[in-house]
């Protein structure tokens, strides 16, 4: 194989380097004349708060987005990259933050997508299956040309997205925080192929809010703040402590202490409940549970072991098939969301894209969604007061440090962890006796992160009752008075906070009954 | 003529009403697949009509006729991309705007050139070798003009483009998920532009199929909204050639009992008003509608523009 040839048969980037790069969105200044390069062979992890400007840099790389200023060269050769198309002629291939797969489709005729087919007008699928089972073999990453795309997980979704990177003749990867929504198993999955594909010459980039993940895989690390370039440094001379520092600006806390409280009453009560999930089957069974006032429980397991039906059940959003949901002393089971709210329930929701905003409403619109007809919102409950409305946002904007160009922006353009930052904002300023909170975190940079975790011992401390629930172990150990893993639908077990470790935890994770 | 359809086998006549229907929902199948959502069809169909009936009017050609109304339909299409995809205006508003532009231009060409119907010498029927003469089945089957054979033909075509071609996967990315076919570099504005133009050719076909094969005149509003249950009838095939096939067989069977409904009432020996027998296929419709709900090959984006994050 001639040196200059990656496995694929496809050729190798040696160098990719931008410079100089600026883009502008109206009201923002999203990348600030920023410097970056790759080259075959390397993981070079690019880091940033929410809004740093990481995804629209390498949407400009990917051709999505064209810069006003700055010079792209691949090979040393200076290149105008002007659509997706072109970027995936030069050996560029991007996964983005949210897959770009079409769910209704095969895994096969995801990958042939835009590409010519070897029978000119007519799908030549057999032709791109057995080229997927090609690629497979020598990457390790198995998936069957025929299911189709809504049937598999998320880890196997990603997958595809590399796979079909890979067949576009990608030598340069871009991975957009491809380990978001992945579990730990999945990631170490990941990590596995990523190196693979180093060691063979292909050149990564590799977006994460997680420090120990950037740590682990890249060789080095760039970091961004408010669109410029602060910070560059080879991997083994860093320290979570220094990156997070670089991306926030000032010292982060990575662990808390918890002010001991009396636990009140029991202000959300689950007996027995049961629910079906999206597939059909038990989703949640039998759970019996209890939060008192003062308290965060969390909840650990691996997705999709029934999290996510449980915390739309407590908020309305799911039907129950048995048992009872009590907030304070009241029996609310399968009551509407809306009631839920009125016995002071608070729900910030993991799919909070779908769940938790409305897309083309504005900030301040997005932050009176529930309250729009109460005070201070609203007289009488039906004339809206914008002039409160503009207030009130404009202070959860400014003590969330929201980064958002004015109230009055759609929520569709900011970016993904300050839509969370504002649904929180939102949620706690409702005053929630009881507050579920699901994947807070999720998407979201450290210094948000800490606001957030602070924010929820606040609310700790006020008295209300906190079911937390999350994939992420750190998360939960920092914040959880008890403990309870998930494991298919069901309460595996319960862990004081003392008596937790990451040991114990994983293994009741994996569906085993450990007793504390 | 009415007679004619009359004296026809109720099967047979169903299949001859079924052709406007199926040119006309195979056309908008093209369109809701991409994410376009046309209601203008009936404004086209009668533009389209129009075009045909004035070309065989003057001329007596039969296929310049077809002709005449397969370009009117795709310059309307073309027209309905503009306004949908790069206007990105709203799309059941701008369809009803196309509709109501077709039912007034058709209606003033037709006073301003011929001023009153005027039977013309449209397609004839075709005599299939031994296939025509066969009991029963000849008359149902092989016993229709052109335009029917080409509607029919046209299904199993329209099947294998969605299914089977580079051009059919491309359409089914862009109605489900537009950003991830843009980000495979996929033009999501010029493959909607040809599903409308094409969906705009099939529906001045439907028309033509109307003026010039089953009714051979012109009239005011000769389509009577046959445009309208096209569109509702790719809902109910669920995007899917041949299921739209089976609507449309389904709404024309309706249709033919309905226009004879005085044959079975005698032979049966009951009454029904003339008013249910006019209901009847509107009431299918929504029946059937309700029950076609969602399923796995509803476009996702249908009706939504697409616009690239970027401005
Ligand atoms: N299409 C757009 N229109 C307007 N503003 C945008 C658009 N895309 C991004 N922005 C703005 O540009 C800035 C950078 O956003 P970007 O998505 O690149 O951040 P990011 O570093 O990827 O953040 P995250 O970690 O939350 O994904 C943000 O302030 C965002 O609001
Ligand atoms: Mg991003």
């Amino acid at each position: 194989m001639p040196e200059n040839l990656l496995p694929t048969g496809h050729r190798r980037i040696e160098q990719m380097r931008m410079q100089g790069i600026v883009k502008k969105f109206p009201g923002v200044l999203a990348v600030d004349h920023v410097d970056f390069d790759v080259k075959a062979g390397e993981i070079h992890a690019l880091l940033g708060e929410n809004g740093a400007g990481k995804s629209t840099l390498m949407k400009i790389l990917y051709g999505l987005y064209h810069p006003e200023e700055g010079h792209i060269y691949l090979n040393d050769q200076s290149v105008v990259i002007r659509s997706p198309n072109h970027a995936i002629q030069h050996g560029i291939g991007m996964i983005h933050q949210h897959f770009m797969l079409v769910p209704s489709l095969t895994v096969a005729e995801n990958v042939a997508l835009g590409m010519k087919s070897s029978r000119g007008l007519i799908l030549d699928l057999e032709v791109v299956s057995n080229r997927i089972r090609e690629l497979s073999e020598i990457y390790g990453l198995q998936v069957n040309p025929n299911s189709p795309i809504w049937q598999l997980a998320v880890g196997e979704q990603q997958r595809v997205e590399i796979l079909r990177a890979l067949y576009r003749g990608a030598a340069l990867l871009i991975l957009d925080e491809p380990t978001a929504v992945l579990t730990p198993q999945e990631v170490d999955d990941l990590f596995r192929i990523l190196n693979q594909m180093t060691a063979d010459g292909h050149a990564l980039i590799f977006i994460s809010h997680k420090l120990h993940e950037v740590l682990a895989i890249s060789h080095r690390i760039t970091v961004l703040r408010d669109g410029k370039r602060v910070y560059s440094i080879p991997a083994e001379s860093a320290t979570k402590e220094i990156l997070a520092q670089m991306m926030v600006g000032r010292p982060v806390v990575l662990r808390y202490d918890l002010p001991p409280i009396e636990p009140g009453p029991a202000l959300l009560r689950l007996e027995g409940v049961s629910a079906t999930s999206d597939r059909g089957d038990e989703g949640l069974k039998n759970i019996s549970l209890n939060v008192h006032a003062g308290e965060i429980v969390g909840v650990a397991g691996v997705s999709g072991n029934g999290q996510r039906e449980l915390a739309q059940v407590i908020a309305g959003m799911r039907p129950t098939t048995a048992g009872k949901i009590w907030l304070d002393n009241d029996n609310v089971t399968n009551h509407s969301p809306a009631a839920m709210n009125q016995h002071g329930l608070s729900h910030i929701p993991e799919a909070r894209m779908t769940d938790g905003v409305i897309k083309n409403f504005t900030v301040a619109e997005n932050f009176v969604l529930q309250n729009h007809g109460r005070k201070p919102y609203a007289w009488g409950g039906l004339f809206m007061n914008f002039r409160s409305i503009t207030r009130q946002c404009k202070t959860a904007i400014k003590d969330y440090e929201i980064k958002t160009p004015s109230h009055e922006t759609p929520i569709k353009s900011l970016s993904g962890g300050n839509i969370q930052k504002l649904v929180l904002a939102r949620e706690l300023s409702r005053q929630p006796r009881v507050l579920i909170a699901a994947q807070p975190t999720r998407g979201v940079d450290i210094g948000a992160s800490e606001y957030i975790h602070h924010r929820l011992l606040e609310e700790r401390s006020k008295g209300t009752a906190i079911l937390l629930i999350s994939e992420d172990l750190d998360e939960i150990l920092a914040l959880s008075d008890r403990i309870v893993v998930m494991y298919e639908g069901t309460i595996v077990g319960e862990v004081k906070r003392d008596a937790a470790d990451v040991r114990t935890l994983g293994l009741m994770m994996a569906g085993s009954k450990v007793t504390v | 003529m009415i007679t004619d359809i009359l004296k026809a086998s109720v099967a047979a006549s169903a299949i001859r009403l079924a052709t406007p229907y199926i040119f006309a929902s195979l056309g908008e199948t093209f369109g809701q697949r991409s994410g376009v959502l046309n209601l203008g069809v009936d404004g086209i169909m009668l533009l389209g009509a129009f075009a045909a009936y004035y070309a065989v009017f003057e001329t007596g050609n039969l296929l310049l006729g077809v002709l005449a109304a397969l370009i009117v339909g795709m310059l309307l299409g073309l027209a309905m991309a503009f306004i949908s995809v790069t206007l990105q205006a709203e799309q059941g508003i701008s369809g009803i705007g196309l509709y109501l532009f077709g039912l007034g231009l058709s209606e003033l060409l037709f006073q301003k050139t011929v001023v009153t119907p005027t039977p013309i010498d449209g397609f004839p029927r075709v005599n299939l070798p031994i296939l025509t003469d066969l009991p029963v089945l000849g008359e149902i089957f092989f016993h229709h003009n052109l335009l029917v054979y080409i509607a029919f033909a046209l299904v199993p075509i329209s099947a294998f483009v969605l299914n089977r071609t580079t051009f059919g996967l491309q359409i089914r990315a862009v109605g489900q998920n537009p950003e991830a076919a843009d980000a495979m570099g996929i033009s999501v504005a010029r493959v909607r532009y040809m599903t409308v133009t094409i969906g705009g050719g099939f529906a001045g076909l439907a028309g033509a199929s109307l003026s010039i094969a089953l009714l051979n005149i012109f009239q005011s509003n000769l389509t009577a909204g046959q445009g309208f249950i096209a569109v509702a009838l790719v809902y109910f095939g669920a995007w899917r050639p041949y299921w739209v096939m089976g609507g449309a067989l389904l709404f024309s069977t309706v249709n033919a009992l309905q226009l004879q409904v005085k044959t079975i009432e005698n032979a049966l020996g009951i009454n029904v008003p003339s008013e249910f027998a006019v209901m009847a296929p509107y009431v299918v419709t929504i029946i059937t509608l309700i029950f076609a709900s969602k399923r796995v090959e509803q476009p996702t984006a249908l009706t939504k523009p697409f616009e690239r994050g970027e401005s």
